[in-house]
């Protein structure tokens, strides 16, 4: 069954087309790396998914229905994490407060709630690092506590936003091999957004590459290739193979890790807390 | 004490507003709001002192005024609201004005400072009753509010995606802040609202790492330090803001101690 299905659409953010003539359709059970420069629209993409970004034309159909209408059943981890690394609150609390999120009254947790918490904290091996502070936790324990977060709910297709980002390449193996895990237990459908594809490439099953307005997906050898890249990035691209690694080269330096294209918004208001470029 | 209407009034009052304040400002810590809650305050001074002039009572001018601008700051949105410039401006403006008022009004010197630093000995039956039906309305619309605050709080993009309406819940919090903020200011003065709305929470968040503990602790050091300053008030004959102020800034500093580490 088709997850995850774009015609024709077109994005637009204040005024500024941010994606335009996507077309693609994501099946069940697939795990896609969705990559791009900064800038390029993964954040749009994945908010556009859930219906939080204008859709100027065509259509997205997520779970079988338009964006927005059923996102009860999409995980979501979104990029910006809010106030989180600050805090002294436990990770239970704050996966907690994702169960019925929305409804309102007192945030109480019924048994069966709990039993969700507990459940999806197991998924990922984080019951030990829920109970302890957000504040002393390390990025990636962080980032399987919010990996678990988006597994409320049960969730068909899950939207994960840069959870590589700041973690060092041990962290980032075990972030890509759990959602693997995941996806193969769970029959997950997995958008999955990075800088780079290397930590990502022995895992996915295709990817989606953002770059001057246009979406690409395709099998890895399909689409990161000289010229499909150039054309995306509208540049000279070079795709060097090396031991089972990709290396994305523009003249001189590696479009991936040029480090001034690490931190920074995706969107055209800012939506960045770092204070990157 | 307890011999004397005004100290029993007086405990009344400042323990129906330290229980609001408490719960209120858990939300106003947690959401790194502290400087809209300090902006309301100075923009209630404007909205008493116009009262005042028009022969109305300071509170319902504090009320209304803090309440409409709560609404404004919410619309507005969080990302202006915090910026440090347009808030000073802001806080300066809406003191100056209040000082207007102040300028064409009689007596002058007594109710500036009692709207500036707090008068809780002061508090008739009128206002208790008053404080404690807009107390009673606060909780019980932040009891409502309470789950999607909570998660728009710690993950606003995330509970956007999951159907809270972000700026709805964020508009509603901050009016009732501005009740809040107007209670307090009863007690402590608009210039002190923040050691009875800000203190003992952000000790609270520091001290315990459960969200219901900590909720639970906001309340209980309000309470302690609402009532403790007033006692200390009685016996010593100081003004009630300035112990107020005292425990709740000792109780916050003792909460930034690593006590773990300080005890090997």
């Amino acid at each position: 069954m088709t997850a995850l299905l774009f015609r024709d659409a077109a994005i637009e953010l204040g005024g500024r087309t941010i994606l335009s003539n996507v077309d693609f359709a994501i099946e069940e059970g697939e795990f896609v790396g969705v990559l791009g420069a900064n800038g390029a629209g993964k954040t749009t993409l994945m908010r556009a998914v859930l219906g939080l970004a204008p859709l100027a034309h065509g259509a997205i159909i997520a779970l079988g229905a338009p964006a927005g209408s059923r996102n009860a059943m999409i995980g979501y981890m979104p990029q910006n994490r809010g106030p989180l690394a600050s805090l002294r609150l436990t990770g239970y609390d704050i996966v907690g407060a994702a169960i019925n999120g929305a409804r309102w009254g007192a945030p109480r947790l019924s048994a069966a709630d709990r039993r969700e918490i507990d459940w999806a904290l197991d998924m990922v091996d984080a019951r030990a690092i829920a109970r302890r502070s957000l504040n002393e936790l390390s990025g990636g324990e962080r980032q399987r506590l919010l990996l678990s977060q988006a597994l409320i709910g049960k969730p068909r297709l899950v939207l994960l936003d840069e959870p590589l980002i700041s973690l060092d390449p041990a962290h980032q193996k075990s972030v890509v091999d759990t959602v693997k895990r995941l996806r193969d237990e769970m029959k997950l459908a997995v958008l999955f957004s990075a800088h780079e594809l290397n930590p990502l490439i022995h895992a996915i099953d295709r990817v989606l590459y953002l770059g001057s307005g246009r979406a690409v997906l395709g099998a890895v050898d399909e689409v990161i290739t000289g010229p499909t890249l150039s054309r995306l990035y509208g540049a000279e691209i070079d795709v060097i193979r090396l031991g089972g690694r990709i290396f994305v080269m523009s003249g001189d330096f590696d479009v991936e890790r040029d480090p001034h294209r690490h931190e920074g918004s995706e969107h055209g208001h800012d939506h960045d807390h770092d204070g990157g470029t | 004490m307890f011999e004397y209407d005004f100290m029993r009034s007086a405990f009344l009052a400042s323990g129906i507003v330290a229980v609001l304040a408490g719960f209120v400002g858990f939300f106003l810590v947690l959401r790194g709001q502290t400087f809209a809650g300090h902006a309301l305050s100075h923009v209630g001074f404007t909205g008493a002192t116009g009262a005042v002039l028009l022969g109305l009572s300071p509170l319902a001018g504090l009320v209304g005024f803090t309440v409409v601008a709560g609404f404004a700051m919410g619309l507005i949105g969080e990302r202006l609201s915090q910026r440090d410039v347009a808030i000073g401006m802001m806080l300066s403006l809406a003191l100056g004005l209040g000082l207007l008022f102040l300028h064409f009004y009689t007596s002058y010197a007594s109710q500036a400072s009692a709207l500036l630093f707090g008068n809780v000995l002061g508090v008739d039956d009128k206002a208790l009753v008053a404080l404690a039906v807009l107390s009673a309305l606060s909780l019980a619309a932040l009891a409502v509010l309470s789950r999607p605050l909570l998660f728009a709080s710690l993950q606003p993009e995330l509970a956007e995606a999951r159907g809270v309406k972000v700026r709805l819940v964020s508009t509603a919090f901050l009016m009732i802040v501005a009740v809040a903020v107007s209670e307090c200011a009863q007690i402590v003065g608009v210039l002190l609202v923040f050691t009875l709305m800000v203190g003992p929470a952000a000790a609270a968040l520091a001290f315990t790492r459960r969200l219901t503990t900590a909720v639970g602790l906001a309340v209980a050091l309000a309470l302690i330090e609402a009532w403790g300053g007033l006692s200390l008030a009685f016996y010593s004959d100081w003004p009630t803001s300035f112990w107020i102020t005292a425990l709740s800034g000792l109780v916050y500093f003792a909460s930034l101690v690593d006590w773990r580490r300080a005890a090997t």
